[in-house]
């Protein structure tokens, strides 16, 4: 087991040093002068650049000056933004948050809308139900994110009116930015109606999260069934029928929990996916998150941010990844070897 | 028993669904939607002075909503009316002005400045001799230009500026001038506070003042973030007796269709700029209003003059005679623009109404070229502006269509475009036959027509696309800012539109409305003939 644990942490370590490597060296990439890139100061006088060549230690070789660079990330001196001259660690936590709390409730209702329909279309196995609901998911995985995402736009808020279509709240409630997660904000705020702005948030939160969560619930779909359909076909179902269990009895006490447990990861992981997503969103409803930043940042050829914001989208996914494993790993050690169940 | 676990999932479904759509349903954010206004604006302001920059952003974020004048413009009548100055005077020999200061002003409170005195005297001083004095201690803070100021050579029109007491100041200009107050009620002409100012002199922090700004006007400064949102809030002591929302977001929102679509869905409640082709969509929603009103600017066909045979008055007369500017106004404008016969548009008092426009005649147009030795193998350029304004939405099809015209009459027409920069850049240089561009006015005054566009002096400073040059021209036109009554002016103005007619230096086109899109719960909001967009006075219907 410590073994184990050695080995995911050791993984961890690597694969973020690989992804500081990649960030470091994209400095060197982009146009302009790699020092600017790295920093986000725009030197005006040849004596600030010198003083920023030091303090980056380019005067010694590569090696050192990544070293540098690594002891400089771990500080929290990520470097400038062009843009709005703020540091890029404070806007990266300003905006990242944002982009956790859509992919966190479109999981939630992935999860809410994909394992029931995955367990009716596995209980179905081959009978019509299970067909409808396949092929449904089917058209479901195939349709673009950010397509849906319009066609969301232009049926509920512009037609019918019923959602807003920009932000995660109106600009008229002004919530001082906490936590970066809207709700939690809003509760912590001084605000008389707090019921009222929740409600707003809500209506803001639905069209992106909807948009998401769509691909994703086809996805958990997809991994339940296949999950219960291996599950029901088990020796110990059948002797469970043999003891005289009804088919709920079976199905609650012993269907259930098997399905369920061995897939756990694999729908954690699916956020990584709802990140991913949510990124392409964002710019399509203009909320506030790290995705939007991004293709600002891109825009304005601002490098210093895509530089920092790739690192910490990229870090974020690994150590979600990573620690997803080993939590699975502690709380059921026995699946060391088993073989993971497909989609 | 299948059916018992269908049936447990299919309640537990309907129970999610009502779930999600009880929260999202409801929509009773109504105290909230009341107490403020968002404004969908298309831009970042570069500043918070209006002083500094004459842009259309920077102005609709700043000069109406912070910041009083001495004088305004009224937005009904176009007529001057008291501001901060509740009364004045003018001297005999029109150099002296004497403003007599409204009492019991208040500036702004805010977090980062509480203000211990009204407004004065000093306040006055202070924002006149910023950018009128080289060598005050302000002038050159945030890089500052003040480009209106400087191209209507008011630092020089202006001699000093005296202190009488503490609610009476005197202005004493270099020589008369009757555009002189109309000069005062612009957007730009801003009163700042010069306690404010001697604070941050004192803490050494001068540029903030253009950057976290302190003012009269019926909002204050809350906060900006630069691509996102402005925040204002009401002035609580604000002196005109007008209804203030509590509280005024600007969304900044620089895609056209963006900000058309959450005016759709109520996320904005005014927006700005909307485009000449989704006008219909607008028109079509009950629950949004489109406001329009001829504006005051003016889109031309400048013959450079200075060039053979364009310095011929018959040419130029006959090409103007060639065109059939209401089927252009049709077509650039989707009609949403009125003919101009003059420079003046009808909002002016200046306005002549019964002037003659050149008729569309393509055969005397024929006749009178042929008669200057016009023939068919003649070729002009027509260089059309790259970019879409409100006095020309769409240039280069109005360069099309007219090159269709002239082709009627046997001329061949090249149309010429170039990047923005260039194209005007170029422009100076005179290389052009002929360009199609325009004027908008930043001051109700019709001078700030007849000045920039055709007078001798405006050829260097580059206003006057035509390169014309006409003494007597020049000579009514300055006798009028002499005279001080609006008829004796209006007279003198007429006898300019003859001289222009009759020369033809340029042919214009088309005076273009200008459009406002709010939501129908919106009152009391006017559409500002020139300049920027006001909020004070502006509110929601309960």
């Amino acid at each position: 087991m410590t073994y184990y644990l050695l080995r995911r942490l050791n993984l961890l370590i690597f694969t973020l040093l690989v992804l500081c490597l990649a960030s470091f060296y994209l400095a060197f990439l982009f146009p302009g002068d790699e020092l600017t890139n790295l920093s986000g100061v725009r030197f005006s006088t040849e004596s600030e650049r010198l003083q920023s060549f030091e303090y980056y230690q380019f005067d010694q070789g590569a090696f050192l000056q990544f070293i540098r660079y690594l002891e400089l990330l771990w500080q929290g001196e990520w470097g400038i933004s062009f843009a709005s001259n703020e540091p890029l660690l404070q806007e990266i936590s300003t905006f990242l948050p944002a982009s956790i709390e859509l992919s966190a409730y479109a999981l939630i209702l992935s999860l809410l809308i994909g394992i029931p329909l995955g367990f009716i279309a596995g209980l179905n196995h081959n009978k019509l139900t299970d067909y409808t609901i396949f092929s449904v998911s089917l058209l479901g995985y195939s349709v673009p994110v950010f397509w849906l995402a319009l066609l969301f736009i232009i049926v509920f808020a512009l037609q019918l009116g019923w959602f807003p279509i920009s932000g995660r709240l109106s600009l008229l409630y002004d919530i001082p930015h906490q936590t970066g997660f809207i709700i939690l904000d809003i509760l912590r705020s001084d605000l008389a109606d707090k019921g009222e702005a929740i409600k707003d948030a809500m209506l803001h939160m639905l069209l992106p999260t909807l948009s998401i969560s769509i691909v994703t619930s086809t996805i958990i779909l997809r991994i339940t069934r296949r999950s219960v359909i291996e599950v029901m076909s088990q020796e110990y179902i059948k002797a469970a029928y043999t003891r005289g269990l009804n088919h709920s009895q079976v199905i609650f006490r012993h269907g259930i929990r098997n399905a369920i447990l061995p897939i756990m990861p694999q729908l954690a992981l699916q956020f990584t996916t709802l990140l991913t997503n949510a990124m392409i969103v964002e710019t399509i409803f203009s909320w506030p998150g790290i995705g939007n930043w991004l293709i600002q940042a891109i825009y304005q050829g601002d490098y210093p941010a895509i530089r920092a914001g790739m690192l910490a989208v990229a870090g974020l996914v690994v150590i979600f990844t990573v620690s997803i494993d080993i939590m699975h790993k502690l709380i059921d050690p026995k699946r060391l070897n088993r073989q993971r169940v497909k989609i | 028993m299948t059916r018992l676990v269908l049936d447990t999932l299919v309640k537990y479904f309907a129970l999610v669904a009502v779930w999600f759509l009880a929260g999202c349903l409801e929509h009773s954010n109504a105290n909230l939607r009341k107490s403020g206004i968002v404004y969908c604006s298309e831009g970042s302001p570069s500043t918070f002075n209006p002083q500094l920059d004459t842009s259309g952003t920077t102005v609709d974020a700043s000069s109406h909503q912070l910041y009083d004048r001495l004088l305004e413009f009224d937005p009904q009548t176009s007529k001057i009316v008291p501001g901060l100055a509740s009364s004045w005077k003018v001297s005999r020999d029109g150099l002296i002005y004497t403003f007599q200061l409204r009492k019991q002003v208040s500036f702004h409170t805010t977090p980062y400045h509480e203000p211990s005195r009204f407004f004065n005297a000093n306040d006055v001083m202070f924002s006149i001799n910023r950018w009128r004095d080289k060598n005050h201690p302000f002038h050159n803070i945030s890089d500052a230009e003040y480009p209106y100021f400087f191209s209507l050579g008011l630092d020089s029109l202006i001699k000093d500026v005296v202190r009488i007491n503490g609610y009476r100041v005197e202005i004493h200009l270099s020589k008369p001038d009757s555009s002189f107050l109309a000069n005062l009620a612009t957007d730009f002409a801003i009163i700042l506070s010069e306690e404010y100012a001697e604070n941050l002199l004192a803490q050494n922090t001068p540029q903030r003042l253009d950057e976290e700004p302190i003012g009269t006007g019926p909002f204050k400064f809350v906060k900006y973030q630069k691509d996102r949102h402005i925040r204002y809030a009401r002035h609580e002591g604000y002196w005109q007796e007008k209804d203030v929302v509590q509280q005024l977001v600007y969304d900044i929102t620089p895609s056209s269709s963006l900000r058309l679509a959450k005016l759709m869905t109520g996320e904005c409640d005014v927006i700005s700029l909307p485009a000449h082709s989704e006008l219909d969509i607008i028109r079509e929603r009950n629950n949004l209003v489109l406001d329009e009103k001829p504006g005051l600017n003016v889109g031309y066909w400048a013959f450079n003059t200075s060039k053979a045979p364009f310095d011929n008055p018959e040419v130029r007369r006959a090409l103007a005679m060639a065109i059939d500017k209401t089927t252009i106004l049709e077509a650039v404008y989707f009609g949403s623009a009125i003919k101009a016969t003059g420079l003046i548009p009808p909002s002016s008092w200046a306005y002549q109404a019964d002037l003659r426009d050149a008729s569309y005649n393509p055969l005397m147009a024929r006749e009178l070229l042929e008669k200057n030795n016009i023939g068919s193998d003649f070729e002009m350029d027509i260089w059309a502006m790259p970019v879409e304004r409100t006095y020309n939405p769409n240039a280069l099809m109005m360069a099309e269509l007219i090159q269709g015209y002239l082709e009627q009459v046997g001329i061949t027409v090249n149309i010429v475009s170039f990047e923005w920069s260039n194209f005007r850049r170029r422009l100076q240089g005179g290389a052009h036959d002929s360009v199609l561009i325009g004027w908008s006015a930043d001051n109700g005054d019709p001078d700030n027509f007849y000045r920039p566009l055709l007078s001798c002096a405006a050829i260097e400073s580059g206003t006057n696309r035509a390169k014309w040059c006409n003494p007597l021209y020049d000579e009514v036109i300055n006798e009028a800012l002499t005279y001080d009554d609006v008829e004796t002016r209006a007279a003198l103005y007429q006898t300019a539109n003859a001289i222009v007619a009759d020369q033809m230096p340029l042919v214009p086109i088309a005076h273009a409305y200008r459009y406002q899109a709010f939501r129908n719960d919106v009152t009391n909001l006017d559409i500002n003939p020139f300049g920027g967009i006001r909020f004070g006075g502006v509110k929601k219907l309960q």
